[in-house]
């Protein structure tokens, strides 16, 4: 490797700390503001460091406070969102490996035909055919439930795609070897393909966790209750800029309780995760 | 396995089929009769000087975002390869605001540069530059865009970084011994071979931004002030289920639709190359 000046290698440093405090500002002033009361934050500029509130607003948020505003507590919020992004994560691998195993492994009538369904879907983002899919979940009567959040968001091709990616890079002797041992497709799926995909699908789980979990769009349309609103939507509606009763330490209480959960997710599973989403997107 | 393949192939492809259907032929114009009109909703729409302006907004958003947030990163990334202790930190340290919704993002954004409480916009204030994102339309647009950027900024990152491993250090060094400076070094030769990365990335960004920002918008400025910042995405939305418009936001939908099928076609073109080069 070529030496480097001193200088250059400070200079990175600094670029690079400069990056992380434009990263990291938001978030932490966020935390700031949650930790300081209501006058405080009214009138800027707000100091830089944690004030004394952390407990009282927390508490306040969790176990009362932000009722006021639609009726649903925070946790029942941070449920709804769990369920939206695990079943989002889950179901779609769950889907996804199964098609993809089919589409390798097996030889049928249309094996083709079905490919080419799904790998159209990727094509079209949720965000394109609101409207119709709004239509077909109104006739299901899937409208505020767990079911209208998650499925549709589901219905999409990526992960379909990846695993077959993955399935076609396993030896064919290795099919061989298990049909020979007397292995049948189910066990074949189990004993075989599941323990070769555990990192696939760890990468995977993270990446569609955090999706599910920031999902907008399609959680403001399909729940009409605040019973079934997600966090990130709940805080949305909190937050009036035009008039001055927005209480702003319980907003940013909310909004870090919204944001921490994914934020672990990603920086505890960073391997997987980082791993996942340079070679899946590829 | 076949049977529940086909099961759960009519139960994950329906829904989109349907979708696809119906954006395709309903055209209707109050909900109570429905006449098939051709083409006569997109005539409508292209020549709705709305939608005009939208795309012209979605254009500028889209390059705005996709260029500061992939310069950005780009930055950060060359300086990481750079940085040989703490790199691991740097990049733990980075890539958190993945993990934000977009929505939250736009919010805590709004939040430092709300004209009345933020404290950013305190700061501009006091140096002398009258901000208001909720009346001026360019300061608006500056606030999604920062939003947007900052968001996607970690993404970009890290497909930089494993881009600059790629890069072979034999030819680094090989130019380093012809006299080659650091700043030579870099653009002629890690930009060049970074370009498939680069162009991947542009695909990327543009279709977050024309996409995915749809929280953002919606929740900091709701496509105002007036409609400066209407992206074509928040007009579907705002047509179909605010204004109502059924056709036009169908008609809109297709027209999406058109534009990712483009932008993915173009990127598996990409894909193709990429394969070539090796």
């Amino acid at each position: 490797m070529i030496g480097q000046s001193p200088l250059r290698t400070f200079i990175a440093h600094a670029v690079l700390i400069l990056g992380i405090l434009i990263v990291a500002f938001p978030i932490y002033y966020t935390f700031v503001a949650s930790t300081h009361t209501l006058q405080t934050i009214l009138r800027p500029p707000l100091p830089l460091l944690p004030g004394g509130q952390l407990w009282n607003n927390y508490s306040e948020a969790l176990f009362g406070g932000i009722g006021r505003i639609g009726g649903v507590s925070v946790g029942r919020l941070l449920l709804n969102t769990t369920i939206m992004a695990l079943g989002v994560a889950v179901g779609k691998i769950f889907i996804s490996i199964l098609s993809a195993y089919a589409i390798v492994f097996f030889r049928f009538p249309l094996r083709m035909t079905f490919f080419w369904l799904i790998f159209i879907t990727l094509m079209l983002p949720v965000e394109v055919r609101i409207l119709p899919t709004y239509k077909v979940m109104v006739d299901l009567g899937m409208i505020d439930t767990y079911a209208g959040l998650i499925v549709p968001l589901i219905a999409s091709a990526t992960a379909t795609l990846l695993f077959r990616q993955f399935f076609m890079t396993i030896p064919g002797e290795l099919v061989e070897a298990a049909r020979v041992d007397g292995a049948g497709p189910w066990r074949f799926f189990f004993d075989i393909l599941l323990p070769l995909s555990r990192t696939n699908i760890a990468a995977l789980f993270v990446i569609l966790f955090i999706y599910g979990w920031t999902q907008y769009l399609w959680p403001l349309l399909v729940t009409n209750s605040n019973d079934m609103n997600t966090i990130v939507i709940a805080l949305r509606k909190m937050v009036s800029f035009a008039d001055a009763d927005t209480e702003w330490h319980l907003v940013m209480v909310t909004a870090m309780l919204a944001i921490v959960p994914p934020i672990l997710v990603v920086v505890l599973m960073q391997r997987w995760f980082v791993r996942g989403l340079v070679e899946s997107e590829k | 396995m076949a049977p529940q393949l086909a099961i759960t192939l009519v139960f994950f492809y329906w829904p989109a089929g349907q979708a696809l259907y119906q954006s395709m032929l309903r055209q209707d114009p109050f909900g109570l009769r429905t006449k098939f009109v051709w083409f006569a909703n997109f005539r409508k729409v292209l020549a709705d000087p709305a939608y005009l302006n939208s795309i012209k907004v979605t254009v500028v958003f889209s390059l705005a975002t996709a260029i500061v947030a992939m310069g950005v990163a780009l930055l950060l990334a060359v300086m990481a390869e750079k940085a040989m202790r703490g790199k691991g930190l740097y990049r733990t340290l980075l890539i958190w605001p993945y993990a934000v919704a977009p929505a939250i993002a736009g919010m805590l954004w709004l939040f430092l540069f709300n004209p009345s409480i933020g404290s950013l916009a305190y700061l501009l204030r006091s140096l002398g530059i009258a901000w208001d994102p909720l009346l001026n339309g360019t300061h608006a647009m500056i606030l999604l865009v920062s939003a947007a950027a900052w968001k996607q900024i970690s993404y970009n990152f890290l497909f930089f970084v494993a881009g600059l491993q790629a890069v072979p250090k034999t030819l680094i060094e090989a130019a380093a011994m012809d006299g080659a400076g650091e700043t030579k070094r870099f653009w002629t030769i890690v930009f060049p071979l970074l370009a498939p990365t680069t162009f991947f990335l542009l695909v990327v960004n543009t279709v977050y931004a024309l996409f995915d920002t749809f929280g953002i918008v919606h929740a900091v400025t709701g496509g105002g002030p007036g409609k400066t910042t209407e992206t074509l995405v928040y007009k579907v939305y705002n047509d179909g289920f605010v204004n109502l418009i059924l056709g036009d936001s169908a008609a809109q939908s297709v027209i999406l639709m058109v534009i990712v099928i483009a932008l993915t076609a173009i990127q598996f073109r990409y894909v193709e190359r990429k394969v070539h080069y090796g």
